[in-house]
């Protein structure tokens, strides 16, 4: 068996899932603060591939990233080619991801008493460590909810990922690409394995996220 | 130590107006939920920026709109003691604490420090435990404990007991004057009630719909609030439209047109008397006037008699008395005087002249 695809997977969900969480965070931060009609518009945008069926944001990255495109030639110059490469596969999934973080990470940050943020200020606190070591603390639960449900959609992505890197074994295959294919080519056994493997990823995630909320239940009793 | 306030800022349909200065000890901001307080109070410290005026602490300027100087909260020095006391609810009470001593970087003198404030403030032993271990009254404490490391020029006192029930609340309070006895800087303590303002404060100024009315000596605003607000706010319970008829004397028309005479000299701008609810008495012969009880409550400690004078307009409604218990009468009184020095001559605007704050 070629374990390719696991690692391509693994690696994209891993670079995308840490791409997003500050990406995320950066934006539910800024945009609660703008005023109202920017607000509302900003986050219709942020949250639009949440809602958009992932064959289109596909269509949309190919308008960007094409290499027939403006933008997708000038990377290319660069040497940077999203179309039919792993890395192509990292921003499909921060793009599908990247609202789940956003929202989550903005939810906790709305019901984030701003009191323990002002009281920083007055203890002369700077507004770095406040944000990192009061804020996010704070806040925590739902950040992390937010990572998780970003890497775990990050690693199940599958129709923008087709569209905009395709199928190359040893190339762009990745676990959801690879069990399509092969029970498209009547591999069934090829893709009842696959899927075991992404089972046992997503439990084993999960299960991570379980032990680490009951470690800090613990520490809050002690 | 001084502290000089006068800044504007407007916030949707309300404004802010707020100018007063004072010299030092405790000085209360006494005002109905909504009167601007605790927006003054966040001025002060740099949460929230005013549109326009000045803030100078000690010879410091904190805020000048005009010489564009608007100093960040940590660079103010000044402490804030937050209604929910705000302690960062994922810290011990130890690293709490720690947050005002980063800067301390001598190991042994942090240590000395907490150990120092945890004395002060009756903390040892609560070092391990998280905000949510600690009672009401115990949290204010670290609060306290956390601002007073920072050593603030300026302690703002944010209704310090609203979160607390009453009994807490009547233990606290010795404590807390105590601690502000010791504080060698000036606290503002923001609250909506009088005993608490009459308790702990040296001077206390009245804030009504975004406006300061008057700033006086504590004991002295109770005794002549001048202000009609204010004497409302001071909790003068019989208030009602008055005129000038000399210098010493006011007619009340809705009382069946009575004189009553007055120890405080009356301005020419009066609008109305207050006459607060324990001030009758069945013996003062003076102001003296007959009247007819409408209702009785009964209280643990005192009576509340409810009561009208001979042609009193329809209108106007009931006076109020207070008197202990010892001193009510099974039979019904028919007659009630006012000591002139109860009767409080009021103003919509008061007369300033005379009085400037004390700078």
């Amino acid at each position: 068996m070629d374990w390719y695809p696991l690692w391509n997977s693994l690696r994209i969900a891993a670079i995308a899932s840490v791409l997003v969480f500050f990406a995320g965070i950066a934006a539910a931060y800024y945009v609660a603060r703008l005023p109202r009609l920017l607000k509302g518009v900003l986050d219709v945008a942020l949250t639009l591939p949440l809602v958009l069926p992932p064959t289109v944001c596909g269509y949309f990255l190919l308008l960007l990233f094409g290499n027939q495109r403006p933008l997708g030639l000038l990377l290319a110059q660069l040497g940077i080619k999203f179309v039919m490469t792993w890395y192509g596969g990292v921003l499909t999934a921060a793009v599908v991801a990247f609202p789940l973080m956003y929202r989550t990470a903005r939810g906790a940050f709305e019901s984030f008493d701003e009191t323990l943020a002002h009281a920083g200020q007055t203890l002369g606190l700077s507004n770095l460590y406040i944000f990192w070591r009061i804020r996010m603390p704070v806040c925590r639960q739902g950040i992390l909810a937010g990572a998780v449900l970003a890497f775990a959609r990050a690693l199940g992505e599958y129709g923008a990922t087709s569209m905009l890197i395709g199928y190359t074994p040893g190339k762009t295959a990745t676990i959801s690409t690879t069990v399509y294919q092969l029970w498209r080519t009547n591999d069934g056994a090829g893709a009842f394995r696959w899927v075991l493997v992404n089972l046992a990823i997503s439990a084993a995630v999960l299960l991570a996220v379980n032990l680490l909320e009951r470690r800090e239940k613990k520490g809050a009793a002690a | 130590m001084s502290l000089t306030v006068d800044i504007h800022k407007r916030a949707g349909t309300f404004s802010l107006d707020a100018a007063f200065s004072t010299g030092g000890g405790v000085m209360g901001l006494l005002g109905a939920s909504g009167s601007g307080k605790s927006m003054t109070l966040q001025c002060i410290a740099g949460i929230q920026r005013p549109d326009r005026g000045r803030i100078v602490l000690n010879g410091a300027t904190l805020f000048d709109s005009q010489r564009g100087i608007d100093l960040p909260p940590q660079s103010r020095g000044v402490g804030y003691l937050f209604q929910s006391y705000a302690l960062f609810p994922h810290m011990t009470v130890r690293q709490n604490l720690l947050c005002s001593l980063r800067r301390e970087r001598d190991r042994a003198a942090r240590e000395r420090e907490l150990r120092a404030v945890a004395a002060l403030l009756h903390l040892e032993g609560l070092e391990n435990r998280r905000p949510h271990q600690l009672s009401g009254g115990q949290q204010q404490r670290v609060a306290l404990a956390r601002i007073l490391l920072n050593r603030p020029a300026l302690l703002l006192l944010d209704e310090p007991f609203s979160a607390l029930d009453s009994h807490l609340r009547d233990l606290l309070q010795p404590e807390l004057k105590a601690l502000l006895a010791g504080f060698d800087g000036q606290a503002l303590l923001v609250t909506h009630s009088r005993d608490e303002a009459y308790r702990l404060c040296g001077e206390t100024a009245v804030i009504d719909g975004g406006r300061l009315l008057v700033q006086k000596e504590t004991h002295a605003l109770f005794a002549d609030p001048e202000h009609r607000e204010a004497a409302r706010l001071t909790g003068c319970k019989n208030i009602v439209d008055a005129r000038r008829t000399g210098d010493h004397e006011v007619e009340v028309p809705a009382w069946g047109g009575i004189r009553l005479k007055t120890a405080i000299p009356v301005g020419e701008t009066l609008c109305a008397v207050g006459i607060r609810a324990h001030d009758f008495s069945l013996e003062t012969a003076e102001n003296r006037f007959p009247i007819q009880v409408t209702d009785q409550l009964e209280e643990p400690f005192e009576w509340v008699v409810r009561f009208r004078c001979a042609g009193q307009s329809p209108a106007a409604p009931d006076l109020w008395w207070r008197l202990p218990k010892s001193q009510k009468s099974a039979d019904c009184p028919r007659a009630l005087g006012v000591a002139p020095a109860a009767v409080l001559p009021l103003y919509a605007e008061p007369p300033r002249t005379e009085r400037k704050p004390s700078p």
